[in-house]
């Protein structure tokens, strides 16, 4: 680089001959010099300010694009996955209580037609209405020469159908994927898995919703992709639901009764194994709910749970259980069951009288509605309300399928000591049969609440203590009795020692007013083997008359009890229960030495 | 020595591009190999779904009931009975003298006893 000097010799000697200041001279170099040196530094800042701007502009740039790619595109799965590969199904499958399959999803496919690309509309709907016969031709042909641009002709189709479409050669006719539940038992436990239904429907996909019993009750948990593959255990038993269902039918056939319901729960766990209610409907195509007549009268009501019957008395256990834990009685104290006994202007009576006194036991055994009537008077309406609470039979019972909500108990509304006497035997408050279920349990595992559910449990519920121990053993000692000298002779299955109640209640007249001369609801409670209660039984039949012998029939003791006794025989050993006979006599031993 | 610097490193830069690119494809190879089998591993379950609805539907209690029904003549089967438990003690002991020719010379007696 060449500097200029500051002070060039020439123009200082001449200026210095001009007697001019020769440091002007320095100073304007010095000058052109920092003003050279200024602009430079100047103009390298600015392309480095350029550089980095470019910088700066390519950066934001790139992240624009990728942002506005990235809106623009559609999504794209991630082709590689480390994880698991996990084919999510719409829906959780439901198993029973040993995983075998309740519901379960299956692909198919949905038919729509865009009839502006048809080729040959009639030939199309004939073809159709040939496949389905269900399709009327008019109907189709109106379709699919109408304005519409797009319909829907079969929600789901069966494998020959689609292939059978396929070879109509249509090209106006296309297929949706779709999922489909399916519940390959039939009819089996129908009123517990309920149903499911397509929600939200797009062409190539559709929502798959519950529309009652437990696939309504978990719908969320079912539809949960995070738990999809695991299924929904339920404590329910296929062979015994079946076994169940098989007996019901037909005692309810034999015995001309017009529905039936069982249950038989664990009176430990709360678990449901099995649960039954007559007739029935088939989940994959559950009927719409009646328009007309009394909901109760259709399949899909669920008589078990939903429905709420005076049952009788099959209450009667439960004042004296109440009685006896308060010491207001025991099993011997004797109870003044003159009949009928009158009540200001009611009468209680009893089926046919008893004599003028009986013991608390036999009370239970003869089922005495006078007996039963007088401990509730000493009890009070007060305990006898705060009893009831407690075992569960003033709210809907908590069973996880949507209908259990509607089984509200019916509750006088005032509750005077006529109201006290009559509940003592089971009139005037109505419950469903799974309430008489739970409360039996709690007698039956020793006095604890059990709350009934429909999902596998891994240990006993250790509820509220309700009674103790000792009054639930003199309870079950009772409900021995009426099986084997009582009400419940039928009731006998050698080796199972069954105990339970019957209870054989007048219907009430649908028109408000009174009851209904020769139709009743027969139920009987039990649970067996006494000794170690496992299970409680609860078998209702609603209007049963037993024609079999020389006068027709309608008490519990006729109707409802063979029917259960039939089913402890078949239930009982496909419940891995031992028959518990006399052991024979061992062989004889001798200690021998050598 | 600047020059054969420079050809070397324009010979790594193509040699680099040259494996990039290689890799590149079978990156993509490979992915194209996971995704035909993850369709496959999805058919396989869709196709096991289909196969695990079936067999519950063959084997629903009532389908069952009734073939055990229709062949009954050759199966003879009936519902599960409180009486087919069987105690222990209704199990006979082995009886002595079957177990005595074993005892001495096995394979003679034994061979002579499956020819009677």
């Amino acid at each position: 680089m060449i500097r200029t000097p500051l002070r060039p010799l020439a123009r200082i000697l001449e200026a210095r001959a001009r007697g001019e200041n020769p440091d002007a001279i320095e100073r304007e170099n010095l000058r052109l010099r920092h003003e050279g040196l200024r602009d430079s530094d100047r103009s390298r800042a600015e392309s480095r300010l350029f550089v980095l701007g470019l910088c700066f502009f390519a950066a934001f740039a790139t992240i624009g694009v990728r942002m506005g790619v990235l809106a623009s595109t559609p999504p794209v799965e991630p082709r590689t996955s480390s994880a698991g590969v996990e084919i999510a199904t719409q829906r959780a499958e439901i198993v029973d209580r040993q995983g075998r399959l309740l519901a379960t999803n299956l692909e198919t496919s949905a038919l729509y037609a865009q009839p502006q690309t048809m080729v040959d509309p009639a030939r199309a709907a004939q073809e159709l209405a040939r496949i389905f016969p269900d399709m009327k031709v008019e109907d189709l042909l109106e379709d699919f020469t109408g304005k519409r641009k797009f319909l829907w002709v079969r929600k789901v189709l069966s494998p020959e159908q689609i292939q059978a479409v396929h070879d109509i050669g249509e090209p106006g006719l296309l297929f949706g994927n779709r999922e489909m539940r399916l519940y390959p038992n039939g009819a089996l436990a129908s009123h517990i898995l309920g149903g499911a239904s397509f929600g939200r429907e797009g062409v190539n996909a559709a929502e798959v919703i519950g529309t009652a019993g437990v696939e309504k009750m978990f719908d969320d948990r079912l539809r949960d992709p995070a738990k999809a593959a695991e299924p929904l255990q339920l404590s329910i038993d296929l062979t015994i639901q079946s076994a169940m269902e098989q007996v019901l039918a037909s005692g309810m056939g034999l015995m001309n009764a017009k529905s039936a319901a069982g249950i038989l729960m664990d009176v430990h766990t709360g678990e449901v194994i099995a649960l039954a209610s007559l007739p029935d409907f088939d989940p994959n195509d559950r009927p719409p709910p009646p328009t007309k007549g009394s909901p109760s009268d259709s399949p899909i009501f669920n008589r078990a749970v939903q429905g709420v019957y005076e049952l009788g008395s099959t209450f009667k256990i439960f004042t004296v259980a109440q009685a006896m834990e308060l010491g207001l009685v025991n099993p011997e104290t004797i109870i003044n069951t003159a009949s009928p006994m009158q009540w200001g202007k009611h009468k209680i009576r009893d089926f046919k009288n008893y004599g003028p006194t009986l013991s608390v036991e036999k009370v239970i055994v003869k089922s005495s509605n006078v007996g039963t009537a007088r401990i509730a008077q000493q009890i009070g309406a007060e305990r006898q309300q705060e009893f009831l609470r407690s075992l569960g039979m003033m709210e809907a019972t908590p069973l996880e399928i949507v209908e259990a909500k509607g089984g509200k108990p019916l509750l006088p509304k005032k509750w005077p000591e006529i109201t006290t006497m009559t509940v003592s035997y089971g009139h005037g408050i109505s419950t469903s049969p799974l309430h008489l279920a739970a409360g039996y349990a709690m007698i039956a595992n020793g006095g604890t609440k059990v709350t009934p559910t429909l999902l596998r449990q891994g240990m006993p519920q250790y509820g509220e203590r309700i009674i103790s121990e000792q009054t639930a053993a003199a309870a079950r000692q009772m409900l021995r009795h009426v099986v084997t000298e009582g009400t419940a002779s039928f009731g006998e299955v050698s080796g199972y020692e069954v105990a339970g109640k019957t209870g054989t209640a007048d219907k009430p007249k649908e028109t408000g007013g009174g009851y209904h001369k020769d139709k009743v609801i027969a139920t009987f409670a039990s649970m067996f083997p006494v000794s170690d209660p496992k299970y409680v039984l609860i078998v209702t039949l609603d209007e049963p008359v037993n024609t079999m012998g020389t006068e027709a029939r309608r008490t519990a003791g006729w109707t409802a009890v063979p029917v259960a006794a039939e089913l402890i025989r078949r239930v009982a050993p496909l419940l891995g229960l031992k028959p518990q006979i006399e052991p024979s006599r061992l062989a004889d031993i001798k200690l021998t030495s050598n | 020595m600047r020059t054969i610097l420079y050809v070397l490193l324009a010979a790594t830069v193509v040699g680099l591009g040259f494996w990039a690119y290689h890799e590149n494809y079978k990156t993509q190879n490979a992915m194209a190999e996971a995704e035909a089998i993850q369709r496959e591993i999805g058919d396989a379950r869709a196709r096991l779904a289909v196969l695990r609805a079936e067999w519950a539907y063959l084997n629903r209690p009532d389908r069952l009931r009734d073939l055990a029904e229709i062949n009954f003549d050759a199966l003879g089967l009936l519902p599960f009975q409180p009486e087919q438990f069987g105690r222990v003690d209704e199990i006979p002991y082995p009886q002595l003298q079957t177990i005595q020719p074993l005892a001495d010379g096995v394979e003679g007696e034994a061979t002579e006893g499956d020819r009677l």
